[in-house]
This record gives C-alpha cells, structure tokens and sequence, in this order.
C-alpha cells in the first residue's frame, strides 16, 4: 500500500534536486529554466497527492490552473531568452549586467 | 503490484531529473526533461488523476518541451564556458539540496496526521475527468476564465517580443492601391498603322 508520505518524499526529492540544478547550473539560463519547470512539477505532485488522499478534488483543479500558468510563464520566458541571444549574443547569466547601477 | 509501478515510476523520475541537471548538452537535458514529465504523469495516473496526467503529457511534452527543444537547437550556445565553475558548486548544491529534502522528510514523518490519511475510494464512480469538469465549469468558472487571459496575455507577450519590424520585408501599401484611379493605370491610344 502507498502511503501519503511516500508521494510527498519523491516530491521533496525532486524539489532538492531542482535547487541543486539552479546552484550548479547557475550561469546557463536555459537549464534554470528548466529547474523552474521541475520546481513547479514537484509541487503539482504534492497537490496531487493530497487530493487524493483526502478525497478532494479541489488540489486538482488547483494543478490545472498551476500548469496554464507554467506554460505562460516557459512561453514568455524563452521569448525573452531568444531576444537576450539576439541582443547580446549570450545566455550567461553574469554577462547580464546592462542593468547594474 | 502497484508499489512496484510507484517504486519504477519514482526511480525513473529521480534518475531523469537528476539527469537533467548534470546533463553536459542542453539537448540532452531536455529529452530527460521529457523522460521525468511522462514518468511523472504516471505517477499521476497512479493517484486517479488520469485527466491531468494526459494534459501533463499533451500540453507539456508535446508543446512546452518542443519549444524548449526549438529554442535550444536555435541558439548556438557555447556550452563549455557555461559550465566552468560547474563542479566548485556541486557541494553546495548538494548540501542546499540535503538540508531541504531533510527538513521536509523529517517533518512529514514527525507529523503523525499525515500517515493517519488513508485512500477511500470515492462512492460516485464518475471518472475523474468529468468530476474536474463538474467543479471546473461552475465552482472554478471565473479563474478559468483568468487562466484564458493569462494565456492570450501569454501569447501576445511572446509574439510581439520576437516580432522584429518590417526591416526586410516587402509590404504593399493598400491605401496607395485604393486610391488609384483608371488614369493612373489605363491608357488609350489610338491605333493608326493600318487605317
């Protein structure tokens, strides 16, 4: 029998490893992109989790509304990203420094 | 039996995503990318959410990870000095990483009420995919509706980033071909060779 817990260590698993990727990963922002993306998956597993085993189908409908917002958020991400390349020619995240005071 | 699909489902996850976050090609870390979704839409069929886990598969593989894929083929990325510094950070990673999965272990097995939460089958066996429909078109209609406009705002966001202006293009100006008379065009001429 799965238990509760087991569910929500894979998602706690997922989400450590996800915060790994961005510290190692932190000059390469395609891959960010991507931790963010497992970030919000190991979430939606905890939603899912809960709802069912508390017999409640709100936490799906919360999962629906998590992944529309995610798919906006990787479209407009990587628009951005395409026009960072075109501009400057570099996806490095410590060149990025045309804002800095 | 469905501990084993739990355990294989879960293994495979693990495995794609800690792939995806050591992976030397950015290429290679999105088809994992795509390995961890589907693994992971399993296990969501594992818990009765049959309709999110193909929406997890349709919207997500076969849309927001093809667009990962067209961005990453589309920039020449010099990959190598992305990485440097890749492994002066890894046991920091690892430790960020341990202390957080540990807390939050530590936390879900001292808390007692959570293991007190047993899986009831529901009474009313209409399938998930129309007890999501049932509550989403009437409880949730109006978020629905937000989430309509956030994605339309999505995507006239993305278009009109990437829009570059008319620089090369060849327009007509349809003002200049209405305002044209048969003057302008047509002129009459009188044919005198032969008469």
């Amino acid at each position: 029998m799965i238990t509760l817990i087991d569910f929500l260590i894979v998602a706690a698993v997922l989400f450590g490893i996800s915060i790994a990727g961005i510290i190692i990963n932190r000059k390469n922002m395609i891959v960010l992109l991507m931790c963010i993306e497992l970030m919000l998956l190991a979430v939606n597993i905890n939603f899912i989790a809960f709802s069912y085993f508390m017999n409640d189908i709100a936490g799906q409908v919360f999962v629906f509304f998590i992944l529309t917002v995610a798919a906006a958020e990787a479209a407009i991400g990587l628009a951005i990203l395409v026009v960072l390349f075109r501009e400057s020619g570099t996806i490095n995240v410590e060149e990025l420094n045309a804002l800095k005071g | 039996m469905e501990k084993l699909v739990f355990y294989a489902f879960a293994a495979l996850l693990i495995t794609a995503s800690l792939m995806v976050i050591t992976a030397r090609n950015p290429v290679r870390a999105v088809l994992f990318l795509v390995l961890a979704f589907v693994s992971c839409s399993g296990l969501w069929i594992l818990l009765r959410a049959e309709f999110l886990g193909m929406i997890l598969v349709l919207v997500y593989v076969g849309a927001v990870m093809v667009l990962f894929l067209f961005v990453v083929m589309m920039l020449n990325i010099n990959t190598a000095e992305l990485r440097e510094g890749f492994t002066r950070y890894v046991p920091l990673a690892v430790i960020a990483a341990l202390l957080i999965v540990g807390q939050l272990v530590w936390v879900f097995t001292e808390e007692s009420q959570l293991n007190s939460h047993v899986a009831r089958e529901t009474a009313n066996d209409i399938s998930n995919t129309a007890a999501l429909g049932q509550v989403l078109y009437t409880e949730y209609v109006f978020a629905f509706e937000i989430a309509a406009v956030i994605l339309l705002v999505a995507m006239i966001a993305a278009v009109s980033l990437t829009l570059r202006g008319s620089r090369n293009r060849k327009n007509q100006t349809v003002s200049n071909q209405v305002k044209v008379t048969k003057a302008d065009r047509l002129k009459i001429i009188r044919d005198e060779g032969k008469a």
